[in-house]
């Protein structure tokens, strides 16, 4: 990366962390606001891979290697999954949060929606950043650089 | 003319705009020859079309397609097209009337079903007067907050939600295992910082 790209980088390095933060506002705003797990997921990998256009696909592969975000894509599933099995073990139906903590319905009571939903939509947010920057890695790793005339 | 009744007209009036530069988009996008510009105006299309969704009180679905259609596959397209030679090779003439036909009679076609369609926001649409009129009635006693799509997406329909889910983390493992989880280039930089 060469010099000219200084105020790319420090416009960035402005960018960055804002995005990152409003993907955790999207994130645990969700049930107030639109937005949800899958638009924070996604939004959380732009930012890093707004970080690995700008400075390199092999310094965003330190921060995030590619065994982390697979893996962190597999615990998404998990556990969004395993908050059904939960369910499961507590008497109820798959993903039946009324019954994560033996609620009855109509109590007015909704400690298990809001565990319940907190819990999957952590999993599609760790479900979806893992998955859009594996793929990211995995197209992006294939050219070792970037050269500034290819464009 | 009343109040409401001119904010309709305006509202029509963002919609006819919005609508024509999606067309315009559509149009270039399909006489380009430049992957890169192609790629570019894909981004721009999303954008676009996510401002629509804005204007049509679909805030979820704009919000989805901001980040998705505009950041996520802009970049993961660009990503792709440096794999790929810059420009496609230009076709005869007679290449196009195949495809010509079938967009024809496809867009024919959806125009006609567009006959049978409820009205935007009609209330007594098949979308709004069955299951989801007892959604907006029985959310907030059975969940407790205010976000009605949250609460369809992440407990009405949870289970959909995580074969959503599944479908995204399938898509990230194809991809992977088709282009090498991106290990080329952590190699090259373990071999650098020796």
């Amino acid at each position: 990366m060469s010099d000219h790209h200084i105020i790319l980088r420090v416009v960035a390095k402005l960018l960055i962390p804002l995005i990152t933060l409003y993907a955790f506002y999207v994130q645990f705003h969700g049930e107030y606001s639109p937005g949800g797990g899958f638009q924070a997921g996604v939004i959380f990998a732009v930012g890093i891979v707004l970080y690995a256009l700008i400075f390199g696909v092999q310094a965003a592969m330190a921060a995030f290697p590619a065994g982390f975000t697979r893996g962190l894509a597999a615990v998404g599933v998990i556990l969004y999954a395993g908050v059904g099995f939960w369910a499961l073990s507590m008497g109820g139906n798959f993903l039946e949060y009324q019954v994560l903590f033996r609620e009855p319905y109509g109590s007015g009571s909704h400690l298990g929606q809001h565990i319940g939903i907190l819990l999957i939509e952590l999993g599609v947010l760790f479900g979806v950043a893992g998955s859009i920057l594996t793929i990211f890695f995995a197209v992006a790793g294939r050219v070792s650089d970037i050269s500034e005339d290819s464009w | 003319m009343t109040g409401i009744e001119s904010q309709d007209v305006g509202i029509e009036l963002i919609n006819i705009a919005l609508l024509a530069f999606l067309f315009v988009i559509g149009v270039s996008i399909a006489r380009l020859r430049n992957l890169f510009a192609i790629v570019m105006l894909l981004g721009v299309y999303s954008l676009v079309s996510a401002t629509w969704f804005v204007v049509v009180d679909a805030v979820d679905v704009a919000f989805t397609e901001a980040a998705v259609g505009a950041g996520a596959s802009t970049v993961l397209l660009l990503g792709a097209i440096l794999l790929a030679p810059r420009k496609t090779r230009e076709k005869q003439r007679y290449a196009y009337i195949a495809p010509l036909i079938v967009v024809v009679v496809t867009g024919a076609l959806l125009i006609h079903a567009t006959i049978d369609l409820p009205a935007l926001g009609d209330p007594s649409s098949p979308a709004n007067s069955h299951v989801g009129a007892m959604y907006f009635e029985r959310h907030y006693p059975d969940m407790g907050f205010p976000n009605m799509v949250t609460s369809i997406l992440a407990s009405y329909r949870g289970f959909d939600t995580l074969g959503e889910v599944f479908v995204v983390f399938t898509a990230g493992l194809a991809v992977a295992l088709l282009l090498g989880f991106g290990e080329k280039s952590l190699a090259s930089r373990f071999k650098k910082s020796k």
